[in-house]
């Protein structure tokens, strides 16, 4: 049963309606949205509709969706324009310890230009307390940053309550949703955000186009200047293939959402329930309950994940471990750090991000597989060949 | 069977992968990431362009590449012996170590998972068996004879090894590399110690640890001492200096002088005239036998004290401990404590140990 995927979270396979959708955008409707003729027309109506199906997602208005090149350009996009435009009032920003790089990275370039940046901790299932948030909130916060979910632990942070709070003290809130996006309900207003990322190719779109939705009236800048593209809010003739590959994935996300969420939702219980009952010494990390119903992840002491997902590998089952560096290895997970595991037990880390095309015979094979390469690993006998 | 390949991005180790994926082995490459040192230049192996290099060429041998995070174990296994052997006055060998405890032991251990039956890697050398032992034996290239640096290989080790270039020359490695259209057939030799770029250890050792002894450095001025416990002048720290230099001293004396030890307890180097630098007798620990079993009696073999060292013939004294003294026919320059003593029989490696004295 070879090429079983298992990562999600990276990314996700583009599906045929979508596919079938963008096919055109890369043929015969080639126009320019901003152009003045019937070419430009088409696509500018191509954009048009996709921007209503991912406001649709995520209760927004069509007005208050940016495309953009993906989580990573409209995390950075939302975080830096928030944190330029209001400098004048305030130059303080809070954010958690398990944000994505795209988050922490940015936060420590506004570091570099003069902005204060609280990192709050997170408890040991990866989730930020609303309450320490509360504490840290000062005169000159300007900027909360809280993700949705977690993508190495799959944790739900409390954004509600986040919200409420952030709404009820003026202070902008940006969540990066890249993981929850198109896999569980999003309701910016029920959830009170100002700015929210999302991603295309995390729920069966394709690569290179996301979305930053942006509250009427949020006090913020571009990052993308050269061109009066979306409203004068991102600069750069657009994606139009890959919007409306969005768009298409965000109508379909949302119509199958409740019945997708709820069959990955027994299939991980499946892979959790079989890997703790299965396998000795493995934790599951993350929140128990409060977590992506697509999304398992778990430590496995003393066995180092990368050699654990290699030999997974070679029986056709791709999962992840920690985060890429660029030559492909393994880093400790500062995620797990932050949560308070030890380095040894982070090594072992593995995650297994469920999709559409899973099916509860892989789950199966994955778990048969597994317990042998575990115990190799930890046995590490080697199998000596005889002179 | 199942073969993962050693893979550093260089033209050896993708030959010996593109020659086991032609004998019809599931192949697998895998490079280890051992230090982290993306930003510097200058060094061939273990970069992100190693790792680069080695994933083109897996891609065009259609076989899977893996790159595997030993930073932690190399970091204790190799350089922080690397600095503990240089600040105790001994000449270390990195490659050796990282032989011994990364490639053939934890790298091992992180594939035990995938099911892989040999590890394979582009040294030169012959590997053999003979009278059920498994035996080591220098490349039929003699000028590329890695034989020396593998001495700590266990019968464990080696039933699991394959080393598929020792009866190739470099240049019909390089040949076949062309042949093949191998994307590495032309690259240069990586010669720097890997995780010392540019080749300066001094430095790299100043950045672990300072040279500044007012900070708590154990890098301090001390005295150069004569055979007679005279004072000559003052040395920058043990690590500035090897047995057998006589440049960059800085003593003014009737004769030419050398540095013919380094005594950490009095932090001294000591020096004296050239006839000092040589010795016929050493003493050698941490022993490990790799063709042949240990000789019962005083054996006669040819004895290598460094990497690119020639091989002289000497006598084995085994006394029943755990040390193995050895007595050269002829006088040895610079024999180097913390280097490996390998002893051979013809051209097998019969063991070596890592030279704790010169002691005559």
């Amino acid at each position: 049963m070879p090429g079983i995927y298992f990562d999600h979270s990276a990314t996700t396979p583009v599906r045929p309606e979508v596919y079938e959708a963008m096919e055109p955008f890369l043929r015969e409707h080639f126009g320019n949205p901003s152009s003045f003729h019937a070419f430009g027309r088409t696509a500018r109506q191509a954009l048009d509709e996709a921007r209503e199906k991912v406001a649709q997602l995520i209760n927004a208005s069509p007005a208050e969706i940016v495309f953009t090149s993906g989580g990573t350009e409209a995390i950075n996009t939302a975080i830096t324009g928030v944190a330029r435009s209001l400098a004048s009032q305030g130059r303080h920003i809070i954010t958690c310890a398990v944000e994505h790089h795209a988050s922490l990275d940015t936060c420590r370039a506004l570091a570099g230009e003069g902005f204060q940046v609280t990192v709050l901790p997170v408890d040991r299932h990866g989730r930020v307390d609303s309450g320490e948030l509360r504490e840290a909130i000062t005169d000159g916060t300007i900027l909360i940053n809280i993700m949705h979910a977690n993508n190495e632990v799959g944790t739900i942070m409390p954004v509600e309550e986040i919200g409420a709070m952030a709404r009820e003290r003026g202070i902008v809130f940006h969540c990066d949703a890249v993981q929850s996006a198109g896999k569980v309900p999003l309701d910016v207003n029920g959830l009170n955000v100002d700015l929210l990322s999302l991603s295309a190719h995390k729920f069966n779109g394709p690569k290179g186009a996301g979305a930053l939705y942006v509250r009427k009236a949020t006090p913020w800048q571009p990052l993308m200047h050269g061109g009066a593209q979306e409203r004068a809010r991102r600069a750069g003739t657009e994606n139009v293939a890959g919007i409306v590959g969005l768009g298409r994935a965000s109508e379909l996300a949302g119509r199958d959402m409740a019945g997708e969420a709820a069959r990955c939702r027994v299939l991980r219980d499946r892979l959790i329930n079989g890997m703790l009952a299965g396998l000795e010494d493995v934790v599951l990390t993350g929140h128990p309950d409060k977590r992506l119903p697509m999304h398992a992840s778990f430590c496995f002491a003393g066995v180092e994940g990368e050699a654990v997902l290699l030999g997974l590998d070679v029986k056709g089952i791709a999962a992840s471990s920690g985060s890429a560096c660029t030559s492909g290895a393994m880093d400790p997970s500062y995620v797990l750090m932050a949560m308070g595991l030890d380095t040894a037990v982070a090594r072992g880390s593995m995650r297994f991000t469920l999709g559409m095309e899973n099916t509860e015979a892989e789950i199966d094979y994955c778990l048969r597989e597994i317990g042998p390469i575990v115990a190799r690993l930890r046995s590490m006998s080697p199998l000596a060949g005889h002179c | 069977m199942r073969v993962a390949v050693a893979m550093s991005g260089g033209v050896d180790s993708s030959v010996a992968a593109a020659l086991l994926v032609r004998e019809g082995h599931s192949v697998i490459g895998v490079t280890m990431r051992l230090w982290d040192g993306q930003e510097e230049a200058g060094s061939l192996c273990c970069s992100v362009e190693a790792a680069d290099d080695a994933r083109r060429v897996c891609h065009q041998l259609g076989i899977p590449h893996y790159v595997l995070n030993l930073q932690p174990e190399f970091e204790r296994y190799v350089i922080d012996y690397f600095v503990a052997e240089y600040l105790a006055g001994s000449t270390p060998n990195p490659c050796l170590e990282c032989n011994r405890h990364i490639k053939f032991d934890v790298l091992w251990g992180r594939l035990a998972g995938a099911g892989v039956d040999y590890l394979a890697t582009g040294h030169y050398v012959r590997l053999g068996c003979d009278g059920g032992r498994h035996t080591l034996r220098r490349a039929l290239d003699r000028g590329k004879d890695q034989s020396y640096v593998l001495y700590t290989l266990t019968q464990e080790q080696m039933a699991r090894l394959l080393c598929p270039l020792g009866d190739l020359t470099k240049e019909e490695v390089r040949g076949l590399a062309r042949e093949w259209g191998l994307p590495v057939a032309d690259k240069a030799e990586s010669q720097d110690i890997c995780f010392v770029p540019g080749g300066d250890y001094r430095d790299f050792l100043a950045g672990r640890v300072g040279n500044d002894a007012a900070t708590g450095s154990p890098v301090r001025p001390g005295p150069f001492l004569d055979r007679e416990g005279r004072v000559l002048g003052q040395h920058r720290g043990l690590p500035y200096y090897t047995v057998g230099q006589r440049r960059g001293l800085g003593i003014a004396w009737g004769e030419r002088v050398y540095v013919t030890g380094l005594d950490p307890a009095r932090n001294a180097v000591l020096v004296g005239p050239e006839e000092d630098i040589w010795g016929r007798l050493l003493v050698a620990a941490g022993l490990n036998f790799v063709s042949f079993p240990p000789p019962p009696g005083p054996a006669a073999a040819l004895v290598q004290v460094r990497y690119r060292g020639v091989p002289s013939p000497a006598t084995l004294w085994p006394d029943g401990s755990e040390e193995l003294k050895m007595e050269f026919a002829a006088g040895q320059r610079s024999i180097a404590p913390g280097q490996a003593a390998v002893f051979y029989r013809d051209d097998y490696v019969w063991g070596g140990g890592r030279i704790k004295a010169r002691i005559g």
